[in-house]
């Protein structure tokens, strides 16, 4: 199976939980930490890899918040370039 | 023979980020709210088409407005109920561009009824986005047309009493009775697997406007966790348990010309 990640955009999230309820491995789970607007956010707990990136979360996300990076077998002088990973800092309201 | 090594390395790749078409703003929508989903879809069609500089959006009233605020696209909002009329007029000064519209059932089915059905009817060019969540959301969870029999609403406390009230309208079977539609089709986004039909159509509507083939039209069963007193989990299995059944998903209309589209892909 292919290794995978998903980056959680913490201040777009809402805490409605679609993703925690789509994962087929059950790795998210909601923070006990709040966000700006006061919602727990989802986050990954995933310490033995076992997230391969099936983007079902991403999916069903309502806010565009999740973000899936999974690893792909390459040809190394094939390889298209690794896209930058963006990231998104808000500024204190 | 020489042995040739290759070697295959493992990278990153992103396979799943936010549409270009969407804003980096965070929406309105309450927690769990689908119309957040149906506007990341059109958003990635859109990007997916490559027409983003060259569609107009028309907005409507209603929670669904927002949508002239999320997606970067150039657009018009139009008074309650008459984006496709607005639309018509977009589209017929500037016949290049693809003119979509983007309304809730209270704008749709109930001020905005007369202009759909004529919109249709008349086969003008245009894509219309109708989310139907089964009450008005945005004033607080009234009686819609197109309420389901026997939900209760803050108008229909008791329930929505068909004897007294009718049965609720079923949008994409009348637009699909209508000689000037091209293409009607109904969808959900409650599992991975509705979610995919509903953006193979929302392609399949803009292909059929960017072909000329006439009035194309999608509705999305959209939940409504805030107004209906669920959680955003009930929300979706209500949708799939008890909207399903009274709004049937499907294609409703595929013209001759929207076929020989569909079959081309």
């Amino acid at each position: 199976m292919p290794k995978g990640r998903i980056v959680i955009h913490v201040e777009a999230c809402k805490g409605c939980q679609l993703c925690t309820s789509v994962c087929p491995s059950g790795l998210i789970r909601m923070s006990a930490s709040f966000n700006r607007k006061g919602y727990r956010p989802a986050e990954l707990v995933d310490p033995t890899g076992r997230c391969t990136g099936c983007a079902l979360c991403a999916m069903i996300c309502p806010d565009a918040a999740i973000e899936v990076y999974r690893e792909a077998k390459v040809k190394p002088h094939a390889a298209p370039p690794v896209e930058e990973v963006v990231v998104i800092v808000t500024e204190p309201a | 023979m020489d042995e040739q090594v290759v070697v295959v390395a493992l990278q990153e790749q992103k396979v799943y980020s936010r549409p270009r078409a969407l804003t980096a703003e965070t929406t309105n929508y309450c927690p769990g709210c689908t119309h957040g989903l149906i506007n990341k879809l059109i958003a990635e069609v859109i990007d997916e088409l490559g027409i983003q500089e060259n569609t107009i959006s028309v907005s409507p009233v209603g929670c669904a407005v927002f949508f002239y605020r999320y997606l970067v696209l150039d657009g018009v909002v139009a008074p309650h109920g008459r984006a496709p009329a607005v639309a018509t007029g977009i589209k017929r000064m500037l016949p290049d561009r693809v003119v979509i519209t983007y309304q809730g059932d209270g704008d749709m089915a109930a001020i905005g009824m007369s202009e759909i059905v004529w919109t249709a009817m008349r086969g003008e060019n245009i894509t219309a986005f109708f989310v139907n969540n089964a009450n008005y959301g945005m004033t607080g969870g009234q009686m819609a047309p197109t309420t389901l029999a026997g939900q209760v609403t803050t108008t229909s406390p008791q329930g929505r009493d068909v004897e007294t009230m009718g049965m609720p309208t079923r949008m994409a079977e009348m637009l699909a009775g209508l000689p000037g539609s091209a293409y009607v089709a109904r969808c959900a986004t409650y599992d991975a697997r509705t979610i995919r039909d509903a953006r193979n159509a929302i392609r399949l509507a803009l292909r059929a406007q960017m072909a000329g083939a006439g009035f194309s039209m999608v509705e999305f069963l959209s939940s409504c966790p805030t107004n209906w007193g669920l959680s955003p989990q009930e929300a979706l299995q209500w949708i799939k348990q008890t909207m399903v059944a009274y709004y049937p998903l499907g294609e409703f209309k595929v013209s001759e010309a929207v076929q020989r589209l569909k079959a081309k892909r």
